[in-house]
């Protein structure tokens, strides 16, 4: 077992992108660890930017249409500082990724065998049998029954929890010590998803890999993951292990979001609405909490100027000191304004 | 007597294949499905996809050729086209869609896609529909300057709610809802099934529920149904459900329900996989021959499972369910 | 698969005979006969009379339809009123011509227009792509006899490069300069035919290939750690190439139709020009024939395109 580190240390990473010839934050000031033997989690709603997290960890952006600032630290490499051939060593070899429909992501004409061993054609050097036999391993791996079968097969002759299993192994050829997974089990039936997050996690304990688990759904966060961060417009505003987040949630957006999912316990309440909307890129502010204007009776002097992310326990972090006099509307007592 | 009384149901599809291509088998989506809806009430309808659930759904709104069965309707099968119009079944029957994108017409402005059902039923003077149009939209929390808007320059929360005040706009008796927010985030999730409920203690509508989600389908309904494989195999009230489920794929899908509760998240996985298990091993018990689900038989008044008679009470009166 | 095609080839029956009645009434209803005005002016009406007679021109059209599929079985498909020759003879010499022009034609556009869409497409944006695209616009809206008449009056007859009239040269003699003396008849028809068909094809595959780039599966491959030209090579060319593949069987249909206005305008002895002049000579066994020679090369065109579409995709398998 090897000593948990931070193997890949994003500072202060920003991602732009050009929108009518100017440039918007779609994610800013990002920093994040993650180790080896754990699942990180980043959870939020669409368009909290962070699916452009992990495609900017990835290197899938057009360098014409984005502006990509800070650092992305892989085992003391700056992934940020390299070009497309020294990206290749990486992506595939050392970095793996799950995406989020399982049919679209593999190519229609080339059967899964073909699929699977082309990530080891650029990164290994082995023969052709070897990589069939690892194909089948793979397979097996991810739990296909009848590997030899499938390996032969097409995409569309494959039921979607079998594509999703096809792409794990596809991420996990080279035994990589990263694997971003982006809602690896939105478009899938829950049965289905239960299996395929048994599949990750099996993975992670086998490869010691760490695992970037990006999400909207907080079910599978709060059943999956070691850490937490929560992200909203582009900003990380919780961070910490699952309990600390799930147990004790400080940040108001955070809060609100649990509050707002149907549970076992407010079966014939309404469930709480977060007021407004998210700002589009181009509308963000400059300055400010992001979250404010969604909880508009907390009075202005509660939040900073330039919201900074607080400790509020070792290795649980918010944003903005707002979150030290929130209430929701009910639990004052108060009318909303 | 139900609103909606929906008896041995059944939507085929042919298979043709062979040199003559000659039907030689079909598949069966939906496969024999009774359950009722009663006035005001929502009644949810759950399983997994291809389950035959939206086929269902579409054949309750009259979108699908119905192979066999009724739909009764005020005392009048609406399986019948005659029947639907002799009724002005379309008027009294809404359905929202799961992709409000796709769904409405992305050259018509909000006006005109929520006055739509209205000007093919109530004939209004220009001013009383654009009235009637306002009150909707106010009704599902749009300002009035959506009238001249597209569907495009909405957010999907705001569309799924305009879907709404189209749907509700003939002040119809049933909505089918063919998961209305699954393709929406949490908070406005919330929002959208607020609205649902709202509008139904005002106006006193029924809802069939389709969802895969049974997080949301314990929130709304009632009465639920779980279909697989197009057949019930179970219904009951929520608590029946979620408290005292019977047949094996219900527990199944129960048991995948990814938990919030970080500190049981082991126990959590354990009895899922225990759950698993048996379902694995005991396919022969709770299916029959062909691996089609049994016949529903009834354990207590509002509590029926697909499961052999003694099976059934067997496992029933372990549950401490009492024998009707 | 071998039973489906079967298949496809016994509905094609009916078809065939349907398409075989019409064409044959068609032919009957045009205005007109095919012994006045072009034997001989001055021809006795009595002596015409009579030579519609021998030529069973008077019977019910059933009879004449009847007779025509008897002799067509025989492999007899009349004789041409205007050059006094057996049909399938007249026909046969011309549809090696056309077959030729046609191939040519064919290997040349596809040879121009898969470079030239691939490029375009993956280069988008860029000067090349522009001026690519710019040429597609203006050939697309130039109507194509407006193509060959300013090629032929240029090449033809201003250069003076090309043959502007035939399929061979009188004095053309031995195998090798018979071959060389028909390939320089073809090559202007063939090149201003492949100029006007590349057209739709690179614009088709631009837009696939733009597709491609942009597909889920692509930004998979390119985590895989692919380079880009191997991205290319391996998963954006042949993805987008696959509409283009099922496009081929149906282009035969296209080149037939180009057929008439190339070979009238290059005077080239082939079907093309065969149709034409039998039309205006109202030369009956000829245009019949030719119709449904058309109408069965047209149907094994899409039946052509389903079986390749087929071979390609393995999403579709006809069982």
């Amino acid at each position: 077992m090897e000593t948990a580190s931070n193997f890949l240390n994003i500072k202060d990473v920003s991602t732009a992108f050009k929108i009518n010839g100017q440039y918007y934050d779609a994610i800013s000031h990002i920093n994040l660890q993650v180790q080896h033997d754990e699942i990180l989690a980043i959870v939020g709603e669409s368009g909290c930017g962070k699916s452009t997290l992990a495609t900017t960890i990835m290197g899938l952006h057009d360098p014409a249409e984005t502006k990509i600032s800070g650092e992305v630290d892989f085992e003391g490499t700056d992934l940020l500082k390299l070009d497309e051939k020294g990206y290749n060593q990486f992506r595939g070899a050392k970095i793996g990724m799950i995406f989020q429909d399982p049919l679209s992501a593999l190519n229609p004409l080339k059967r899964i065998e073909e699929q699977i061993s082309e990530v080891m054609d650029y990164h290994t050097d082995l023969s052709a049998e070897d990589k069939h036999n690892r194909v089948i391993e793979l397979l097996n791996q991810v739990g296909i029954v009848n590997p030899q079968r499938t390996a032969r097969q097409f995409p569309h002759e494959l039921s979607g929890g079998m594509r999703q299993r096809v792409i794990i192994a596809i991420a996990i050829a080279c035994k990589p010590d990263l694997i971003i997974a982006d809602e690896p089990t939105t478009a899938l039936d829950v049965t289905i998803q239960a299996q395929i997050l048994d599949v990750l996690r099996d993975i992670q304990k086998e490869n010691h890999a760490g695992i970037i688990l990006i999400t909207h759904d907080l079910g599978v966060v709060a059943e999956t993951a070691d850490r937490v961060a929560v992200m909203y417009a582009g900003q990380i505003v919780e961070q910490g292990t699952a309990e600390q987040v799930f147990n004790t949630p400080e940040h108001p957006y955070t809060r609100s979001l649990l509050r707002s999912m149907p549970q076992r316990d407010n079966e014939n309440d309404d469930l709480y609405v977060i007021k407004g909307n998210v700002p589009s890129l181009q509308k963000m502010p400059a300055k400010g909490d992001r979250f404010a204007p969604r909880i508009p009776w907390v009075p202005a002097e509660a939040h900073e100027e330039n919201p900074t992310m607080h400790e509020v326990a070792p290795g649980h972090e918010v944003r903005c000191t707002c979150y030290k006099h929130f209430q929701f509307p009910d639990e004052q007592g108060s009318v909303t304004v | 007597m139900s609103l909606i009384e929906i008896k041995d149901l059944k939507v085929h599809y042919p298979i043709r294949s062979g040199f003559w291509n000659r039907i030689t088998d079909s598949v069966r989506a939906v496969d024999g499905v009774s359950f009722n809806i009663e006035a005001g009430e929502t009644y949810g309808l759950v399983g997994e996809s291809g389950s035959g659930k939206s086929t269902t759904g579409k054949s309750v709104v009259g979108l699908e050729k119905v192979t066999s069965g009724s739909i009764m309707y005020k005392g009048l099968d609406i399986t019948k086209a005659e029947n639907r119009r002799k009724l002005d079944y379309n008027h009294d029957v809404q359905m929202i869609f799961q992709d409000s994108l796709s769904s409405l017409n992305p050259r018509k402005r909000i006006e005109d896609i929520i006055a739509e059902p209205l000007r093919n039923f109530e004939h209004l003077s220009k001013d009383d529909e654009k009235l009637r149009v306002l009150q909707l939209l106010n009704i599902v929390g749009l300002d009035a300057d959506a009238l001249y808007k597209y569907p495009h320059q909405f957010s999907g929360g705001q569309r799924q709610r305009i879907g709404v005040a189209r749907a509700v706009a003939t002040n119809p008796k049933l909505i089918i809802a063919d998961e209305p927010v699954s393709a929406l985030d949490l908070s406005v999730q919330a929002q959208v099934l607020n609205f649902m409920k709202k509008i139904q203690r005002e106006f006193g509508i029924s809802y069939l529920f389709i969802s895969h989600d049974l997080g949301v389908v314990r929130h709304m309904c009632n009465n639920i149904a779980i279909m697989n494989r197009g057949r019930l195999v179970e219904i009951g009230t929520r608590d029946d459900i979620y408290n005292h489920p019977l047949h094996i794929y219900t527990k199944r899908l129960l048991a995948a329900i990814p938990e919030t509760d970080v500190n049981s998240r082991e126990a959590h996985r354990a009895s899922r996989l225990a759950v698993e298990q048996v379902y694995q091993d005991q396919q022969s018990k709770y299916y029959d021959d062909n691996g089609a689900a049994y016949p529903l038989v009834q354990v207590t008044p509002t509590h029926a499972v697909a499961l052999p008679q003694t099976i059934a009470q067997q496992l029933a009166s372990q549950e401490g369910e009492v024998q009707a | 698969m071998w039973k489906t095609i079967l298949r496809r080839f016994l509905i094609m029956i009916p078809e065939v005979i349907v398409l075989s009645i019409l064409v044959f009434l068609l032919a009957k209803a045009m205005p007109g006969d095919p012994f006045t005005g072009s034997i001989n002016p001055k021809a006795d009406p009595a002596q015409i009379h009579h030579l519609m007679k021998i030529n069973g021109l008077y019977d019910p059209w059933y009879q004449q339809y009847w007779n025509w599929v008897v002799h067509l079985f025989h492999g007899n498909l009349g004789n041409s009123y205007q050059y006094q020759e057996p049909v399938t003879r007249l026909i046969g010499g011309r549809a090696a011509n056309t077959l030729w022009l046609a191939l040519f034609t064919m290997i040349l556009t596809y040879a121009f227009a898969l470079p030239m869409g691939v490029y375009a497409g993956r280069h988008e944006g860029k000067l090349p792509d522009t001026i690519i695209r710019v040429y597609t616009y203006v050939t697309y809206c130039i109507p194509f006899f407006v193509i060959l008449v300013i090629g032929i009056w240029i090449f033809g007859y201003v250069l003076g490069w090309f043959p502007t009239t035939g399929s061979i040269s009188s004095d053309a003699t031995g195998w090798l300069h018979t071959f060389g003396s028909r390939f320089y008849h073809i090559l202007l028809p063939g090149l201003l035919g492949a100029l006007f068909g590349t057209v739709n094809i690179v614009q088709y595959l631009r837009s696939e290939v733009i597709d491609s780039k942009h597909s889920d599966y692509v930004r998979t491959a390119r985590s895989k750690g692919v380079p880009s030209k191997d991205i290319y090579r391996h998963h954006i060319f042949r993805n987008s190439l696959l509409p283009i593949a099922a496009f081929a069987g149906y282009s035969i249909t296209g080149l037939l139709n180009g057929s008439i206005f190339t070979e009238t305008v290059f005077s080239y002895p082939g079907m093309g020009l065969l149709f034409v002049n039998s039309i205006s000579y109202r030369d009956y066994t000829v245009i019949t024939a030719l119709v449904l020679i058309y109408g069965i090369l047209n149907l094994i065109g899409t039946l052509l395109s389903d079986i390749i579409l087929s071979i390609v995709d393995p999403r579709i398998r006809i069982q």
